[in-house]
């Protein structure tokens, strides 16, 4: 089971890649979470400072770039 | 019938019918304002909408597809040199994304984990406050004096106000976050020149396009308006060799958009606005086509536009309607303006700071807004002070510093940007 967080403080990015987070956990198939962290606190403590990001369980991956639903596949395999 | 969830709407229909009711059509001033603000749309989407704003799209797309973000940040970490983090903070609004959902992240990493309180107020306050496309409409629309005061006092403002606050909090120490920075992928690979000339002939086609008449007509500057077009098309010719040469884009694509360009001049005989059309339609077609960094252009520039333009058209209508056009009356008497921030006395400065530090401008719509109140007799001082205080603050902004800094910081940090702004408009005000 693979533990995904949509970092964003609610932009219209960040609500697109969660969107394509959504595809991707789908298209890929697999058991997955996915959860969006949107106090700026929190984002921090992750080492973050360029929304949107995207962590799959619990290490950032992507950092200021909405990734498409494939690129998000790749990290989920 | 549920009253507790049907009573909003209750009053939403009363007021509704009210406000219909007693609709104050056939009062002159109430119409007169409703043609105003026809005029002022008009004026806008005649003037300012192909020669500037879609050019000044692409340019904002271009700058958050093509300018390296890293290497921006790289400046403002834990170990950079704290002269160089208050320069870097104090012009990379310019450069980075410019909604304010960005610069809070980035503000409280730079807080939390870099170079500390003093950068991270000065980025705070040029993030919002030096953006390229409202520099560009404020010189296109409330003149070049104003537009290159606005520039430079954002950036001088940003680099004193951070470090004020630097000085007046020196005592406190924050507990860093130990997290290391996760910076983005640095796969930008291309040379600093080509970045720098790719971005040169673009600002180029913007300014020779929107050249002003000059009064004398003589000497250089009439020869450069004589020759406008022609300049605007060299420069335009020269970003499409770029584009096939660096951007990697078809050579027969922009061969065929630059081909029609030309044919479209030709057969209107030079008229430039069709031909500039044409050719801002092609680089359109061409950026929405490609698959690499062309397509990512498109996209960003596209994001922009769709952001901005609503609340633009809103900002205008808007301001037409309660300020009128230059030496026209909307709604609001110019009188009531001319008292609270005409001429140029320190308490129509103060005013108009203070009041723009409270007031909420969606992106761009300060400049008409401004421009109507200038019409109506705010003096240029309290202009200025109002650009300087408006856009980088607002109500809902000061909420969420709070959240990170705490009330006695956030206080202080509103309370010098509007002295400061009150201070220089005064001087600009005093000068001109």
């Amino acid at each position: 089971m693979k533990k995904i967080q949509v970092l964003g403080t609610g932009c219209p990015k960040c609500k697109t890649l969660m969107a394509n987070a959504e595809a991707a956990v789908e298209a890929a198939g697999i058991e997955a979470t996915i959860e969006k962290v949107d106090q700026i606190a929190d984002i921090m403590k992750l080492g973050v400072m360029i929304t949107p990001a995207l962590a799959v369980d619990g290490e950032v991956k992507s950092v200021g770039k909405v990734l498409s639903a494939d690129e998000i596949k790749k990290f989920l395999a | 019938m549920d009253w507790k969830s049907e009573w909003k709407k209750w009053v939403w229909i009363v007021a509704a019918f009210l406000a219909c009711f007693y609709l104050p059509v056939g009062n002159a001033r109430f119409d007169h304002a409703l043609l105003e603000a026809a005029h002022l749309v008009k004026w806008y989407a005649r003037e300012h909408v192909l020669l500037c704003l879609i050019p000044a799209f692409f340019i904002a797309g271009a700058i958050g597809v093509f300018v390296s973000q890293t290497a921006v940040l790289k400046y403002l970490g834990p170990k950079a040199n704290k002269w160089v983090a208050y320069g870097v903070a104090s012009v990379s609004g310019s450069i980075l994304a410019v909604c304010s959902c960005t610069i809070l992240p980035l503000f409280t990493g730079i807080y939390r984990m870099g170079a500390g309180l003093g950068p991270a107020c000065a980025f705070l306050y040029s993030g919002p406050a030096i953006n390229v496309l409202a520099m560009i409409m404020t010189a296109r629309i409330l003149g070049p004096e104003l537009g290159l005061a606005r520039a430079i006092g954002a950036v001088v403002f940003s680099g004193v106000v951070g470090y004020a606050m630097q000085l007046l909090f020196r005592r406190e120490e924050v507990a860093k976050i130990a997290a290391s920075i996760r910076m983005p992928d640095d796969q930008d690979g291309r040379p600093l020149w080509q970045t720098a000339l790719y971005f040169a002939s673009m600002v180029l086609i913007l300014v020779f396009a929107n050249f002003g008449k000059p009064q004398s007509s003589e000497g250089v500057w009439a020869a450069l308006y004589r020759l406008k077009w022609v300049l605007t098309s060299v420069c335009a010719a020269g970003l499409g060799v770029m584009l096939v040469a660096w951007i990697k884009m078809r050579m027969w694509k922009v061969g065929l958009v630059a081909a029609v360009t030309a044919l479209t001049a030709l057969a209107t005989g030079g008229n430039p606005l069709a031909a500039f059309t044409v050719g801002a339609l092609g680089l359109a077609w061409l950026t929405a086509t490609d698959k690499g960094e062309g397509g990512s252009w498109f996209e960003s520039s596209w994001t922009f536009a769709k952001q901005i333009l609503p609340l633009l058209l809103i900002g205008v209508v808007v301001a037409g309607f309660l300020l009128g056009r230059v030496g026209q009356e909307g709604a609001i008497p110019s009188e009531w303006v001319a008292r609270a921030v005409g001429g140029n006395s320190l308490r129509a400065n103060f005013l108009a700071s203070f009041a723009g530090a409270f007031m909420y401008f969606a992106t761009l719509t300060e400049v008409p807004i401004i421009q109507g109140l200038m019409g109506a007799g705010m003096g240029k001082g309290p202009a200025l002070a109002l650009l300087l205080a408006g856009p980088a603050l607002s109500l809902p902004s000061m909420l969420v510093i709070n959240s990170v800094l705490g009330l006695k910081k956030t206080a202080t940090f509103v309370s010098l940007v509007v002295m400061l702004a009150t201070v220089t408009g005064y001087v600009f005000g005093r000068g001109c």
